[in-house]
């Protein structure tokens, strides 16, 4: 027992150890301090924060559920990106691979029911948001980037949805990206689309419409799956990460956790 | 046993459920009781009594038990914890402000804690507890594959990914261009609206009922009737062809529903007026353009008439106010557009199929 408090204490005290950590374990005020300010991930975090704010019973921990299963969807989804090729020859034998043969083998499960959780604690955190009015000024623009967080999260997951190349994934996928076939003027059987035409020509055919550009051709294909791949994976992360930071910026600018005036 | 089956069979037909559901909706949201310890308890034991006597009924085991629908099951049970427990904070401040008390939140939040150790200690609990739910959930179930893609064979029903069931839903009741498009987007614009349009200062940052009163009521129709209940709707009770079926229903394929739907412009022209439909498209659809004009231009004029709403209007200016309207009236479209579906037959209120306009 002595020896092993020796050990601590002298990892502790290396210089290895406090190049990386600065403070130690903080043990008065000015410490706890410095251990917020020192670390990048933990200044997201102001130094003190409202008691009520931070009750469980208040915050639901919805956001930071939400925020938790973004990286568990991160991590998974690039060790699923080790494995999976997004062509249609291969996609679904990938896929009946990570099942068969890849070792501790629940990415796959974690990747998919992390989303589902997602989506749900989005919701959550929405609801939460609104019944607390937290949404009022000063923190009305945060409002609005969450809404469209929420909705990153559903067209994250929705992009998703189309990888595995099963019959669910495309006949979803069907019946979701059909919607943009009748969008006003843009879709080739939406309202309006027939006024679009010069001399005669139509401009809007099923062949240069929203659906068109969404699944990249006339019907569900190779180049719908290289869309949906590139857009779940890099795309809509990358719009993703940059609007959370916004996101908790934000919460940190408009006064920190909301609570009564 | 058989006897009950059939009754909430017939009584979830969505005429019946639908109705059923807004007035208990009404009826929760000016209950007390209900958001007392033991009405959450009772309001508990009823689902979870309802979800495992059903568990025995082969038809109803066969769609709850899929694994992707495992997590709606969830979402039931979460989002009707949550409301519970929002309400049941909101009217406990509600009583401590009655007797001149601050709330809840008011007395703790000048108080203010060091982020280390309590709030990063209690995020690294949490993402625990959350990483062994997920490792155990994704343990004890595994992830579907089906059969490999295959583009000439469309499964009966095809249904979109779960949270976009609220919205296939209302294709039953819209074209693609309102449901898939139109009231998507406008649900994301009016989220976004909320903070500029409510201008009631009150309640921000503490739980509370009685001093947002109308906010509260109406979002949580929206977002618990429109869009939770429909993808449940969605999810449970729609078999193939997008049929209707009972929760203890077996998912017949061969189930024919006739379909007697009318515009309009039919039954005005035809069986009131007893006259053929005009040949000229705008003339025939007079009516159906007066409606929604009506019901966009003139309501909202009107409406400030009445005393409940002038006093909205006085409080939130007329941009406000309009821009509020619009996106309410909306949203009432759809819930006004499946009654007349089901007691009218009504197909559109507007028909132009010569620029696929029909509304």
């Amino acid at each position: 027992m002595e020896a092993l408090k020796n050990l601590q204490k002298n990892i502790v005290k290396s210089q290895i150890w406090k190049s990386i950590f600065r403070v130690g374990i903080p043990t008065d005020n000015r410490k706890r301090a410095l251990a917020m300010l020192g670390n990048v991930f933990l200044h997201l975090h102001p130094i003190k924060v409202k008691k009520s704010g931070l009750r469980m019973s208040y915050t639901w921990c919805m956001g930071g559920t939400a925020f938790f299963l973004f990286l568990v969807e991160t991590i998974t989804g690039i060790l699923l990106m080790f494995y999976y090729r997004p062509t249609v020859e291969y996609a679904y034998f990938d896929m009946v691979d990570l099942r068969e043969a890849a070792a501790f083998g629940i990415m796959r499960e974690l990747h998919r029911w992390g989303a589902h959780a997602m989506v749900i604690s989005v919701w959550l955190h929405m609801f939460r948001v609104f019944m607390t009015g937290s949404y009022k000024p000063p923190r009305e623009f945060n409002w609005n980037v969450g809404v469209i967080l929420l909705v990153l999260t559903l067209l994250l997951s929705f992009t998703g949805y189309l990888l595995p190349w099963d019959q669910l994934a495309i006949w979803a996928i069907t019946v979701g990206s059909n919607m943009a076939r009748a969008t006003p003027l843009l879709g080739a059987e939406g309202p309006g689309a027939a006024l679009l035409q010069i001399g005669g020509t139509k401009l809007i055919h099923v062949g240069s419409d929203a659906r068109f550009g969404l699944i990249a051709g006339r019907t569900i294909g190779n180049g719908t799956l290289i869309r949906f791949y590139v857009l779940h994976c890099v795309a809509i992360p990358f719009v993703a990460a940059c609007l959370i930071a916004v996101h908790f910026w934000r919460v940190r600018k408009d006064g920190g956790i909301s609570g009564p005036m | 046993m058989e006897a009950i089956k059939s009754i909430i069979n017939f009584l979830s037909y969505p005429e019946w459920s639908f109705t059923l559901s807004i007035v208990l909706f009404g009826a929760a949201v000016w209950s007390r009781w209900l958001w007392t310890k033991t009405g959450g308890w009772v309001m508990f034991a009823v689902v979870t009594i309802f979800f495992a006597l059903s568990m025995f009924d082969p038809n109803f085991f066969v769609v709850v038990a899929k694994p992707d629908n495992v997590p709606i099951v969830m979402m039931i049970y979460l989002i009707g914890f949550f409301w519970w427990f929002a309400m049941y904070k909101a009217h406990r401040n509600d009583e401590l402000m009655e007797s001149g008390e601050p709330t809840f939140e008011k007395s703790e939040s000048e108080d203010r804690i060091f982020t280390w150790p309590d709030l990063v200690f209690s995020e690294f609990i949490c993402m625990v507890l959350l990483t062994v739910g997920m490792v155990l959930w994704s343990i004890l179930l595994k992830a579907p594959l089906e059969e490999p893609a295959n583009t000439s064979v469309a499964p009966n029903p095809s249904k979109a990914p779960w949270y976009f069931l609220g919205l296939q839903e209302m294709l039953v009741y819209f074209d693609p261009w309102m449901a898939g498009v139109v009231l998507p987007g406008l649900i994301i614009v009016g989220l976004m609206a909320i903070p500029y349009i409510d201008t009631n200062k009150k309640g921000n940052g503490y739980y509370t009922f009685k001093e947002r009163r109308t906010e509260i009521i109406l979002f949580l129709f929206g977002f618990l009737i429109l869009w939770c209940e429909l993808i449940v709707i969605g999810t449970f009770l729609r078999g193939p062809n997008w049929n209707f079926f009972g929760p203890y229903e077996f998912w017949d394929i061969n189930k024919v529903e006739p379909l007697v739907n009318v515009d309009l412009s039919e039954i005005i022209w035809i069986k009131v007026l007893g006259v053929g439909l005009p040949g000229n498209w705008f003339l025939r659809e007079i009516f159906g353009i007066l409606f929604a004009g009506f019901y966009f231009l003139g309501l909202p004029v009107l409406l400030i008439k009445s005393k409940f709403v002038n006093r909205f209007y006085q409080k939130m200016g007329p941009t406000r106010y309009f821009v509020g309207m619009t996106l309410f009236l909306t949203m009432m479209l759809m819930p006004i557009k499946m009654y007349l579906r089901w007691f009218l037959n009504l197909k559109y209120f507007i028909h132009i199929q010569e620029f696929f306009l029909n509304l």
